[in-house]
């Protein structure tokens, strides 16, 4: 430590008595208690059931319906992001006819309900029977019956992807926005083009503003799905542990079955958002002390670099490099 | 310093700027030759900032002409009308010309080296291994080889408008332009910023500098530029304009900052 090299002797430490908190210690205590008696209680009550839990909680329908609830959480998210950056570019371009389908899509999904958009996905194939691409007023190019395209699984993901996908394209907004105007400026001097300011300069940083309502519309979405009945499609976890339920006239531990599920798949996914956070975080939110250095490596660069120039202060360096 | 050829690269003629209704700039005339350092001072407001900006079009020109080298600076003159360059063909001017932001504006996201690197990667497509080895060069220009990895985050003011003139030197541009590169740093870490640019002078880089170092303009400008609400109020040698300033406002601004 440099600060005490001119002082000889060690100094003694305050050593003070803190403050004691006998309030922490009062309620924690109680909540311990409280949660131990609702936890005794879920165990005994018979009317849970839960060997019936421990039957269905690996039963094929239901493993399946979480294979096809995660299928269809992932596919919609994936929609709705890649529409989301669009949406969120088309906001800010200079052509105000972009600008406005952009605002136009974001009040439409957003201003209806999911559910009402399901239905609709699913009738899809009532309202237009045959699907075809031709020359306005020409023409046909070719045709398709629509329900052998929009399947059940096609509808729903569309559905829930294109509601979602609103949403997300505030949430792309609002991250855009949050990048200061000189990270463009820079990058623009440098000449880089449009393209490359945006996915090499501008999204990353957003992604820090991005990354953490994203990771709860997703798990909001994966509890949306339930609602995929609507199309109807029939597979998902929620439909497949409802329907063991009424063949064996016990909701509740089928219920508690589905809501397990949802639990170790969200808590897989906030895994997962950590993970992108420290990611995207990196250079901002990491720890900042200096990075590890190998000083062999430093010397032979410096080695590289001509030494004709006149050599500024290397060891001009700010205090905080001599603190550690 | 001393100037080695008279050939004028940057000409700035009869620029205006109007932000709304706020005429900003009112004529510039003003002219670089290659291999010079051109200081510009004047009080805030006075329009300096505005009038480099747009030597690189990060402000679009209202009215006037600015070519660097042979090319007019973000039009096509075709039959005497003049046309818009396309964003493509601006981004390729601006290649030429380099900018030092008075806040830095390092990509925070990215280490030093990375900072300085990615420009010759993704504008130039140079190979990622010789473009490392010069950032790795021009980081030990500015003193910084021991920095490389560390983000922005981890450096200081000083240091990090160092690494920025670095990332403005990767792209190896013929004019470099300078925004009050100091004015947000702390005093002693001026010092440090203010050395990497003489030498950078020293080397025979043209440079447009706009800065309240009256010191810097004295030892390093071979012209230094007077503005004043929006017209240039004086130009000439820095040193007789220092020690014997013609026009009563340039007596009166100089007094109050040196």
């Amino acid at each position: 430590m440099d600060h005490h090299q001119q002082g000889h002797a060690v100094p003694v430490l305050n050593n003070a008595v803190p403050v004691r908190h006998p309030g922490r210690w009062i309620s924690a205590i109680v909540i311990v208690g409280v949660l131990a008696l609702m936890v005794q209680s879920v165990i005994t009550n018979h009317n849970f059931r839960w060997d019936v839990v421990g039957t269905y909680i690996l039963d094929v329908k239901v493993v399946q319906g979480v294979g096809w609830t995660l299928l269809l959480t992932v596919a919609s998210m994936v929609i709705a992001i890649v529409l989301a950056i669009l949406l969120a570019v088309m906001r800010q371009s200079d052509n105000p006819v972009l600008r406005y389908t952009s605002w136009v899509w974001v009040w439409f999904f957003r201003g209806t309900p999911v559910y009402t958009q399901l239905v609709f996905w699913g009738l899809i194939a009532v309202l237009y029977p045959k699907i075809s691409a031709g020359v306005p007023f020409g023409p046909e190019l070719f045709s398709l019956d629509t329900s052998t395209v929009i399947t059940a699984l096609v509808a729903a993901i569309l559905g829930l992807g294109l509601n979602e996908s609103a949403y997300l394209a505030e949430i792309f907004r609002a991250g855009l926005k949050s990048v200061d105007k000189g990270q463009t400026e820079a990058a623009e001097a440098l000449g880089m083009g449009k393209g490359k300011i945006m996915w090499r300069i501008i999204l990353p940083q957003a992604m820090r503003i991005i990354v953490p309502p994203t990771g709860n519309e997703t798990i909001g979405m994966l509890k949306t799905t339930s609602l995929v009945l609507a199309v109807p499609f029939t597979l998902d976890l929620t439909f497949a542990t409802n329907a063991l339920a009424n063949r064996i006239y016990l909701p509740v531990p089928l219920l508690i079955v589905a809501a397990i599920w949802y639990l170790v798949i969200t808590s897989l996914l906030m895994v997962g958002q950590r993970y992108i956070e420290a990611y995207y975080g990196k250079g901002v939110d990491t720890n900042l002390a200096p990075a590890v250095i190998n000083p062999a490596a430093a010397k032979a660069s410096a080695a590289v670099a001509p030494s004709a120039e006149a050599e500024p202060s290397l060891k001009m360096d700010f205090p905080e490099d001599e603190a550690k | 310093m001393t100037i080695t050829t008279q050939k004028p690269l940057v000409r700035i003629e009869g620029l205006h700027k109007y932000f709304g209704p706020h005429h900003v700039l009112r004529g510039i005339d003003l002219t670089v030759n290659q291999g010079e350092v051109s200081v510009v001072i004047g009080p805030s407001g006075s329009g300096k900032s505005t009038m480099l900006r747009c030597v690189n079009l990060l402000e679009t020109i209202s009215a006037g002409r600015i070519s660097v080298g042979d090319q007019l600076i973000g039009y096509r003159e075709v039959n005497g009308r003049l046309h818009d360059l396309k964003v493509k063909e601006i981004a390729a001017q601006r290649r030429e010309i380099g900018m030092v932001f008075q806040r830095f504006n390092l990509f925070p996201h990215k280490t030093a080296l990375y900072n300085v690197m990615e420009a010759p990667v993704q504008v130039k497509g140079k190979a990622k291994g010789i473009a490392k080895k010069q950032a790795l060069e021009l980081l030990d220009r500015v003193g910084l080889a021991d920095r490389a990895n560390h983000y922005p985050a981890q450096l200081s003011g000083g240091q990090q408008q160092r690494v920025a003139i670095a990332r403005a030197l990767a792209m190896e541009p013929e004019l470099m332009l300078f925004d009050e590169p100091t004015s947000a740093l702390d005093p002693e870490l001026v010092g440090d910023v203010l050395n990497v640019m003489k030498d950078l002078a020293k080397s025979g880089m043209t440079m447009i500098v706009v800065t309240h170092e009256i010191g810097f303009a004295r030892e390093v400008g071979d012209t230094l530029t007077f503005m004043d609400g929006g017209v240039v109020v004086e130009s000439g040698d820095p040193r007789e304009i220092i020690a014997n300033p013609q026009h009563a406002r340039t007596k009166e601004f100089l007094s109050r900052v040196l």
